[in-house]
């Protein structure tokens, strides 16, 4: 008994290394709990002198005059960022949508072998593309191209940084779009097919039904992506404090706006302290989408389990 | 999801990393002393044309130069983080009481002149501008909104609106612009297309018929056309360049300053010295903008 117990009980080396990944690996999990509520308090800290002492909420969302650094009379609304945001978010879903959902669905249902991984690895390559390269070909070939094709004034505007926002967006839409699609157990399909159903049937009335949660998460993911990317923005949406009435108006993001100035602001101002409210602002709308997402997402696997089990479970006592 | 949440804590870690590589670079005493020099986007060319130069000549000092603008240059100065802060822009009151709370007296040194530059697309007609019709287009409540309000119609740009193009609002060209050419108590008029840089603002020039821009006469290319400009109705119009900023004939012309923090001492004392010096002073000339005072750089 004392030899099992000692043998059980050995501290060798191995047993050391044991211990010391997994404490590397508890590390490695809390630390992004330690980050978000450090960025958040960080943020927070920082915001707070404005939104304690300055802080109008008429102004902030109701008023489209963001002049910081006026001599004499400094204004914080944000309703033209917010704007702004909004509607070049709005329009990259319009883009990606449709084509991050058609990839997934042929990735997923209908590619097989060689063309199924190809397009995964591209998807994937895709998504590896820099932010301000994206920003680039808005600026020196989607600029032009809009101003010849559409005969407007100028191609820095919500249509130009909504499509590049779509481009960039799509990638990981697709992805999870596509795991979305997979985690539907292949006993639905194979139900639907024995009843006779083709594969568009089986995948528009079977598949896609039981998968719309996940979908749903998918887009909720491109949405947070685009509410909260800046440097491709900043470069295509044309950088103008505007309230957008067409695809061709330039605007402002809320996150260009604080890449833009918060680099020249003095610490301590009431500018930098208005620029991390906007911060304040988008972490809280980010932070609700991506919850809604994950809410989305958990729902959609609550169900698979639930229907799933019997087949299953029937099949394989 | 999870990947996604931790993405933006790299962020910190990297700007952390980075702070200590440069605390570590600006600490090192040794022999080799290294001058942090920050701010002004349209000095840095000409900044970083002078650290290039100084290396040379000098190998025991270094300057480290960064853009960013002015008052990216002016903030870090307040808050202690550079040797010298450059700017196209005074440091305003408010600003200077900042950066003594902190124990750092401002010390001022106008290291050269610039000519602003209004920026057309090279087909616009245009061959003059006032500087009221400037503060028409770009002022708060102005009312100029189309090219034929200006009695020119530009080719190519068939909706005949006027893009406004502009600066960031912490810029020092942008401050000196707002100074120059609306007052002291204007605004500028919401919806210009704010720019991230004085190369950016000619660079869209250059491409948008429909444009008009200002940015530092040193930025200037074949591409775009630099009107001339006229003070008052019956003013003379001067073209932007280094002779007319040096003359003051120019209406734009600004002075271009760097800021140490307290009287500059060891290695910095002697870097503003030969900035100021003919030789330094030549080479901001070479650059496309004005020295301070006469010098003969042939």
């Amino acid at each position: 008994m004392p030899e099992v117990a000692h043998a059980a009980d050995r501290r060798d080396a191995a047993w050391w290394i044991d211990r010391a990944v997994q404490i590397l690996v508890l590390a490695g999990g809390l630390s992004a709990i330690v980050f978000i509520a450090g960025i958040f308090v960080f943020i927070t800290r920082e915001g707070a002198g404005f939104v304690f002492d300055r802080f109008d909420f008429r102004e902030f969302f109701g008023s489209p005059r963001w002049t910081p650094t006026s001599s004499h009379n400094p204004t914080y609304g944000a309703l033209a960022l917010i704007a702004g945001t909004a509607s070049v978010t709005g329009l990259a879903m319009l883009v990606s949508v449709p084509f991050s959902l058609g990839a997934a669905i042929y990735i997923g249902e209908f590619a097989t072998g060689r063309v199924r991984e190809t397009l995964k690895v591209l998807v994937e390559l895709l998504a590896a593309i820099p932010s301000v390269v994206w920003g680039f070909i808005g600026l020196s070939i989607m600029n032009p191209l809009i101003i010849q094709v559409f005969d407007v004034p100028v191609g820095l505007n919500v249509l130009n940084a909504g499509i590049i926002l779509g481009l960039m967006a799509a990638p990981i839409m697709t992805t999870i779009a596509e795991d979305a699609l997979k985690a539907v157990p292949d006993t639905y399909r194979e139900a639907a097919e024995a009843m006779g159903a083709t594969r568009w049937q089986v995948t528009f009335k079977v598949v896609l039904p039981a998968a719309r949660n996940g979908l749903v998460a998918a887009t909720l993911l491109g949405v947070g992506r685009g509410f909260g990317e800046t440097m491709a923005v900043l470069m295509a949406s044309g950088h103008s404090i505007n309230l957008p009435t067409s695809p061709f108006d330039s605007v402002r993001a809320l996150t260009a706006t604080i890449a833009a100035e918060l680099g020249e602001t003095a610490a301590g101002s009431d500018h930098y302290a208005a620029l991390f409210t906007l911060g304040i602002f988008l972490f809280l709308v980010t932070f609700a989408i991506n919850f809604a997402a994950d809410v989305f997402v958990r729902g959609g696997q609550r169900k698979h389990r639930r229907r799933g089990r019997r087949p299953a479970a029937s099949a394989n006592p | 999801m999870k990947n996604l949440t931790t993405r933006p804590a790299l962020v910190p870690c990297t700007l952390a990393l980075a702070a200590a590589l440069v605390a570590a670079c600006g600490g090192g005493s040794g022999s080799r002393s290294v001058i942090q020099n920050k701010g002004s986007d349209t000095l840095v060319n000409v900044a970083q044309a002078w650290a290039e130069e100084y290396a040379a000549l000098r190998p025991g000092t270094a300057v480290a130069v960064t853009g960013g603008g002015s008052g990216t240059g002016i903030a870090a100065m307040i808050n202690g983080t550079v040797d010298i802060a450059n700017s196209s822009r005074k440091m305003k009151d408010s600003e200077i009481e900042l950066a003594r709370g902190n124990g750092n007296e401002p010390i001022e040194f106008v290291v050269g002149y610039d000519a602003l530059a209004v920026y057309l697309h090279p087909d616009n007609p245009m061959d003059e501008v006032s500087l009221e019709q400037l503060a028409a287009l770009y002022g708060e409540g102005g009312d100029v909104d189309t090219w034929s309000q200006y009695g020119v119609e530009v080719p190519g740009c068939s909706s005949d609106e006027i893009v406004r193009v502009s600066r960031q609002n912490n810029s020092g060209t942008y401050v000196y612009f707002r100074e120059a050419v609306l007052g002291e108590r204007r605004d500028f008029r919401l919806g210009s297309r704010d720019m991230h840089g004085s190369k950016d603002v000619v660079d869209l020039v250059e491409n948008t018929p429909c444009a008009i821009g200002y940015s530092g006469f040193a930025y200037a290319t074949d591409h775009v056309k630099m009107p001339c400009v006229r003070k008052g109705e019956d003013g003379d119009c001067v073209s932007p360049s280094v002779d007319s900023a040096i003359d003051g004939s120019y209406p734009i012309a600004r002075p271009l300053f760097m800021y140490t923090a307290g009287q500059p001492e060891g290695a910095i004392r002697e870097y503003i010295d030969w900035v100021l010096s003919d030789e330094g002073q030549c080479i901001i000339y070479e650059k496309g903008y004005a020295p301070r005072t006469d010098v003969d750089c042939s």
